[in-house]
């Protein structure tokens, strides 16, 4: 990777951006209808499901708003700092 | 020496109500929190004088519930704490109590009593609190009552309730009275360096391992306090012995049986009688506080005229201390009740003899304090 | 697959039973995940951190996280936090409470607390209903709305809640909402930090009850309004009166700085205590 470049995520990882405690889920529908994005959707049980995983910025306000902390968002990492090229 | 020692010392003339305030303090309460009223008014004016000036806090809070709530939140944090009312207070009181018997919260209750029911009397003697301090609150629950007849047995009564609210872990009752609770005697107080003095027993486990109620063979928990590390939940809940609410029936039984056995199991340890001439009597005065006063006389009186009558003064009474009255129920076929109310603890009284001894009554509720005279007329009457 | 944590795991007590009691939806728990970040935001020791709450939906919260926590009888957690507080002032105590319990029977205790300047954070969810006994009206439901106890139109007045805690002289008085849950918790950690009574009235959704009484949808919908009729106070101010005609004023509505209880007894202690 060049340096200063953003790392760019693999398909697996966007996919992972997001993770439901599904025993803990009451699929109230509030992550998904607030979603800035609209990257979440429920799937036919009422669980929210990272549909548009590009879509997802880890904005972290589904899990903010959770009533039951049943879904947590990876943490955004750091970007890499630009280089001084000597 | 600070002020109360000195005082001590010089053999004071000493108010009840004064009395009381003090054995708190030499007890080790460092809170009060309480609302003012009549006849119990001078206890909180003592503590908000003499609290601050060993460290302690007192507040004035906007009503009884609200003072009640509050010794127990400061009970909670390892505080010794009091609060002193009369009847109305002592009724409105009732709902904390019941939190404080349920969720085992160490502290002392004084009900210095008037006439009632309600506004009643304010500055007028009644003993018609007997049955509320075992049963004024809702739902099963064992109470321990303390009733002292002088000056002296403010002091060490209220002393004693705050040791017995600390080994049992429950709150306990102070029955006092308007004639008590104003009246000034000279006193003997004990040295205080001569007190015991009983503190809560402390958690040996690790927090992890804490059970806030914990069952144990002797059915009282060691307590931790808030702050210390063991972060545990307080509830009024029917809970499980981690303090969690349950709905479980094992559970429920479990938690009531530990409330009755803590107490029940102890009697023997919690109740204290007096007696005097009962040696060969085969007749016995039975009578507490203030009316113990006067019965102590009267049964000097009747022994004058030969009748074989002694006194029975129970200091506690609730328990009720059914294993003394039944020892001497064989010795005697004549009880006579005397109470400053229409009759409560005749129907102790009642319960225990079972038709062994013949139960008779004598009661005052006009609020004035019942004399020698009438006691020993009754007695001569009754024989 | 990798499994991530929210901050609020760390606070959440293992031995309790998960999902919480709460309705699908309800705000509660919002509004819980808002103050467990407060708390770990500030840095605070979990030691002395007391709950401490009175009878209601709201008021089961406490037994959910592992602090020092205390569930006390309806009406009278300030009560209660207030002898802790005196008792042992280095306690960080928080009150939660809702709008039936601190307004109706724990009105008195509520004024007092105000009054006294005691450093508490009281924290009360209004949901604007009684929920856990099925759907009463209460001192925050709004004229003519229903409840169960109300099935004809609710005829009394709500309180405006941050009005009679500053009027009963709480130095501090915020209002937020469970949709803006950002803005929620620093709201909470202001109030924590604030030396003195505070208060943070956090609007939420009762769909179940009050919702469906009062036809205003599910969880969603109830949550939609309030981001549509919450308005931030410093926004507010430069907005006419007609654009203000039904919304909620949120933020920190009143700060002032007034001597706190526990440090005003200290000094009486300082003054009187007798050298032994």
């Amino acid at each position: 990777m060049p340096d200063g470049a953003e790392q760019v995520m693999t398909e697996k990882e966007e996919q992972q951006k997001v993770h439901v405690f599904e025993a803990w889920c009451k699929k109230c529908g509030i992550c998904v209808a607030f979603c800035p994005t609209k990257a979440l959707t429920s799937d036919k049980d009422g669980l929210p499901v990272l549909t548009y995983p590009e879509k997802c910025t880890q904005c972290g306000m589904c899990e903010l708003r959770c009533p039951d902390f049943a879904i947590a968002v990876r943490p955004k990492e750091p970007k890499e700092t630009k280089k001084e090229s000597k | 020496m600070n002020q109360d020692t000195k005082n001590i010392a010089r053999g004071e003339l000493l108010q009840g109500n004064e009395a009381c305030a003090r054995g708190a303090i030499t007890a080790g309460v460092r809170f009060f929190a309480g609302y003012p009223i009549t006849p119990s008014t001078e206890i909180a004016e003592y503590l908000a004088r003499n609290l601050p000036k060993v460290g302690g806090k007192f507040i004035q809070m906007e009503d009884e519930l609200a003072s009640m709530a509050a010794i127990i939140g400061a009970s909670l944090t390892g505080t010794k704490a009091m609060t002193a009312t009369s009847g109305p207070g002592f009724s409105l009181m009732q709902e904390n109590i019941g939190y404080a018997y349920m969720a085992e919260v160490p502290c002392v209750v004084v009900d210095v009593q008037r006439g009632g029911p309600s506004t009643g009397l304010p500055t007028k003697i009644s003993q018609s609190d007997t049955m509320q301090a075992r049963w004024g609150t809702h739902g099963d629950y064992y109470s321990i009552a303390l009733a002292p007849s002088s000056v002296e047995e403010c002091f060490t009564s209220t002393i004693q309730a705050v040791n017995l609210s600390e080994k049992y872990r429950t709150p306990v009752i102070v029955l006092m009275d308007e004639v008590i609770g104003h009246m000034r005697e000279k006193v003997n107080l004990p040295d205080p360096k001569q007190i015991k003095i009983i503190d809560r027993e402390k958690p040996t486990v690790p927090p992890d391992w804490y059970q806030h109620f914990e069952i144990n063979p002797h059915f009282v928990s060691p307590m931790a306090s808030f702050g210390e590390g063991y972060r545990f939940n307080v509830t009024g809940l029917t809970h499980d012995p981690f303090g969690f609410p349950t709905g479980q029936p094992k559970e429920i039984a479990d938690k009531l049986d530990k409330l009755k056995n803590k107490i029940m199991h102890h009697a023997d340890d919690i109740i204290q009688v007096r007696d005097e001439l009962m040696e060969n009597a085969n007749m016995a005065v039975f009578a507490y506080g203030a009316a113990a006063r006067a019965a102590r006389q009267a049964v000097r009186m009747a022994r004058q005229k030969r009748i074989k009558v002694g006194l029975i003064q129970p200091l506690t009474i609730w328990p009720f201390p059914d294993t003394y009255l039944k020892s001497v129920l064989e010795q005697l076929d004549l009880i006579l009740v005397v109470e400053l109310n229409q009759g409560q603890l005749v129907l102790e009284v009642e319960r225990v003899s079972c038709g062994k001894a013949m139960v008779k009554s004598l009661n005052r509720y006009d609020g004035e304090l019942i004399t020698p005279e009438q006691i020993f007329n009754r007695i001569k009457e009754v024989r | 697959m990798e499994i991530y944590s929210e901050i609020t795991h760390k606070y959440l007590r293992t031995k309790k039973r998960f999902p919480n009691v709460w309705c699908a939806g309800c705000g509660i728990g919002i509004a819980l995940g808002a103050i467990i970040r407060a708390i770990d935001k500030l840095s605070l020791d979990r030691n002395e951190v007391v709950m401490v709450s009175g009878i209601g939906c709201s008021s089961r919260m406490p037994v959910y996280v592992d602090f020092n926590t205390l569930h006390t009888t309806h009406g009278r957690a300030l009560a209660f936090a207030t002898g802790v507080k005196l008792a042992k002032p280095s306690m960080k105590v928080i009150v939660i409470t809702g709008d039936g319990d601190a307004l109706a029977i724990g009105g008195n205790h509520f004024i007092h607390a105000c009054r006294r300047n005691i450093n508490i954070t009281t924290i009360l969810i209004n949901n604007r209903i009684y929920g856990m006994t099925g759907g009463q009206y209460s001192p925050a439901t709004p004229f003519m709305k229903f409840g169960t106890t109300a099935p004809y139109g609710n005829r009394e007045r709500d309180f405006d809640i941050p009005m009679l805690a500053q009027t009963a002289g709480a130095p501090f008085v915020a209002r937020g909402t469970v949709y803006h849950v950002v803005q929620l918790q620093k709201l909470v950690e202001a109030a924590i930090v604030k030396k003195g009574f505070s208060l943070v009235e956090v609007i939420s959704q009762c769909h179940t009850l009050y919702g469906r009484l009062n036809k205003e949808g599910g969880a969603v919908e109830m949550m939609t309004w309030q981001k549509e009729h919450a308005v931030p106070i410093e926004a507010a101010k430069n907005l006419p009166p007609e654009k203000l005609k039904d919304k909620l004023l949120t933020g920190i509505l009143w700060n002032v700085d007034i001597p706190e209880y526990c440090e005003e007894y200290d000094k009486i202690i300082a003054e009187t205590k007798e050298v032994n």
